[in-house]
């Protein structure tokens, strides 16, 4: 049983976690999901006692972790799979960890085996590929055989074959009555895994529910439509009709609609009467990763944008003649070039050029701009 | 709690599987002897030429050390090696999930790599002085003259001391390149060119290789060297001091920061 009161942790003036309060069960597979840098890896540090918490505590079996009597046969944790010294044997490092906890050596050979590292064991874990790194932190793992058993991303890396062997290792390991806190990025994975999620973003709990709650919950229902012939006007028409009755109504990229908040048979029956003919009226759920991207849509920290490629593209011939400009010209510059050299002051620009984009930097600006505010 | 006794198993299965220990305590030896054997051979050959304050003061004991200046250098890689790649590789944080207790993970990690680079070292030194002597010829000295197994033994001890000082700057810095981009300039070239600074000589002296080194000599202010306020034993107290400075600080550092 882990659990974990208040626990925060400040560096500098950034949060990584805020107030977190939860509880990981034993007997079950506990879900820790939350996008990247969401503070997932700072709140398993805190739990294994590695980075102190600014405010609040976190408890193992009632005990600090520092303060745990042999902490490796109570506690085994998968933190990250490349700590370890690259130069040392993977049975040589398991050895060395064995040790601390008065664990016979035969017990090395033993997780390595249930790992599927024994060929290898002697080898230099140097040469280990990222997959074969995390059954060796796995088997460090398993090492002391304990109750409490965190890993940090287990599956990262893995082969198919790897991620069931995970998915398995961790529903028997909760079958066996122990705790097992897995955490994760991938909402697919820990819905086949995990029996309950604790989900948190930009360091606050987001969710702390059974899975099959988090999915009724979270997972709504909708009807799919799609207008014969997919004509505009009468997409249109069959959108005002349903809003009236009562639905909501968003639009596909390819066309179809997605209705909520009506049952199918009313949907045909709208359609009817406003004479819009259907091709297609299908009932879906919204999957478990659509469920969670919603959630935490809003504290996503690190977010892509689409890829300018300003100045990799093949540079246009323009025609103007500029030595030593031509090349650094984004190819779609058709506008008059009146402000070159200088980006000009924000509202000096003529109206006619403004569109345009008038130089690089402010086009390069003016797409960010617009980006942003589409978040 | 996990075990002192387990710690020291587990740390002495650490240093013993990585090959950087054996070439860099390879390197410690092979240089401080060689260097040592081919100064006083050197010495022997040119014994005549020696300006007369160095002939007055000459050192066999000390001679047959001066490999030390480089295979010094050896033992700082060895000692900021032991503990920077805990750091450089992550393993700091596998090793302190299984030794919570922050105190005895430091102190097993030195007590087993330091009592290594102590036996490195006396075999160093021991080997040094009888290769060195045997190449001094008529001006070599022995092993049951006054003093002389004080400087060897002493000798031995210094390696020891400059491998565990690094330790404990490598702990305070966590980091094997920052502690030999420190280390190694500072040993090799500030303190050998402070220490021949008129003005600096004064405060030169009380740097840990420069105080430590004094229990290698059996003549005083051997080969005209600068005489300093304190004797051979004076001299390892003040090297003892930094040492234990360096681990306190290092083992502050370690108990305070997050892993």
């Amino acid at each position: 049983m882990i659990e974990a009161v208040g626990l925060t942790k400040r560096y500098g003036a950034k949060t990584a976690v805020s107030n977190l309060s939860f509880q990981v069960r034993p007997g079950t597979v506990t879900g820790f999901l939350g996008p990247n840098g969401s503070g997932k890896s700072t709140t398993m540090r805190m739990i294994l006692g590695l980075d102190q918490p600014t405010s609040g505590h976190v408890t193992i079996g009632g005990h600090p972790f520092r303060s745990l009597p042999n902490a490796p046969r109570q506690v085994g944790a998968l933190l990250d799979a490349k700590a370890v010294h690259g130069g040392r044997s993977a049975r040589n490092h398991l050895l060395s960890l064995a040790q601390l906890a008065g664990i016979p050596a035969a017990r090395v050979d033993e997780v390595l085996g249930v790992v599927g590292l024994q060929d290898v064991a002697r080898k230099r874990s140097k040469g280990f590929s990222l997959g074969m790194g995390q059954r060796l932190g796995i088997a460090a793992a398993l090492l002391g055989d304990p109750q409490v058993l965190l890993f940090d991303e287990p599956v990262n890396g893995l082969d198919p074959e790897g991620i069931l062997w995970v998915r398995n290792l961790m529903k028997m390991l909760a079958s066996e009555g122990r705790t097992v806190f897995v955490s994760s990025h991938l909402m697919s994975e820990m819905a086949l895994t995990a029996d309950h999620l604790i989900v948190i973003g930009r360091g606050q709990l987001l969710a702390d529910m059974n899975v099959k709650e988090f999915i009724s919950v979270n997972s709504a229902d909708f009807a799919r439509v799609r207008v014969a012939d997919g004509l505009a006007e009468r997409r249109e028409k069959l959108t005002a009709s349903l809003t009236e009755a009562g639905g909501r109504v968003m639009s596909e990229p390819d066309g179809a609609l997605r209705v909520t908040g009506l049952p199918l048979p009313r949907i045909s029956e709208v359609a009817h009467d406003s004479d819009v003919r259907l091709w297609e009226l299908s009932p879906h759920q919204a999957s478990l990763e659509e469920a969670y991207m919603r959630m935490t849509q809003s504290v996503v920290d690190y977010r892509s944008t689409a890829d300018q490629k300003a100045g990799l593209q093949p540079p246009a011939d323009h025609g103007y003649g500029q030595p030593g400009y031509g090349a650094s010209q984004p190819p779609v510059l058709e506008a008059p070039q009146q402000n070159w050299y200088a980006p000009p002051p924000p509202g000096q620009n003529p109206p006619a050029a403004a569109p345009a984009a008038p130089s690089t930097t402010t086009a390069d600006l003016t797409e960010r701009d617009t980006s942003e505010d589409a978040r | 709690m996990a075990s002192v006794p387990a710690v020291l198993a587990s740390e002495w299965t650490k240093i013993r599987t990585v090959s950087s220990t054996v070439w860099t305590l390879i390197s410690a030896f092979v240089v401080t002897v060689a260097m040592g054997a081919a100064l006083c051979a050197l010495m022997n050959a040119q014994f005549d030429d020696l300006p007369v304050a160095q002939r007055v003061t000459f050192d066999p004991t000390l001679i047959s050390f001066s490999g030390m200046v480089l295979g010094q250098l050896a033992m700082v890689v060895f000692g900021v090696l032991v503990v920077g790649t805990e750091y450089s590789s992550g393993m700091i944080r596998t090793s302190l999930a299984a030794v919570p207790q922050r105190g005895s993970f430091l102190f097993s990690k030195v007590a087993v790599a330091g009592v290594l680079a102590l036996v490195v070292g006396i075999a160093t030194s021991f080997v040094s002085f009888f290769l060195g002597q045997a190449l001094l010829g008529e001006h070599r000295t022995d092993i049951g003259a006054d003093n002389v197994l004080r400087a060897v033994v002493g000798g031995g001890v210094y390696m020891g001391l400059i491998g565990i000082f690094s330790m404990g700057v490598a702990t305070m810095l966590r980091s094997s390149m920052l502690s030999l981009g420190i280390l190694m300039p500072f040993f090799f070239l500030v303190s050998q060119i402070l220490s021949a600074v008129p003005g600096a000589k004064k405060v030169a002296r009380y740097f840990p290789d420069q105080a430590g080194s004094k229990i290698m000599q059996v003549v005083p202010d051997a080969m005209n060297s600068n005489p300093a306020p304190y004797g051979p034993w004076g001299g390892l107290g003040i090297l003892v001091a930094w040492v234990a400075a360096a681990l306190i600080g290092g083992y502050l550092v370690l108990k305070k920061r997050d892993a």
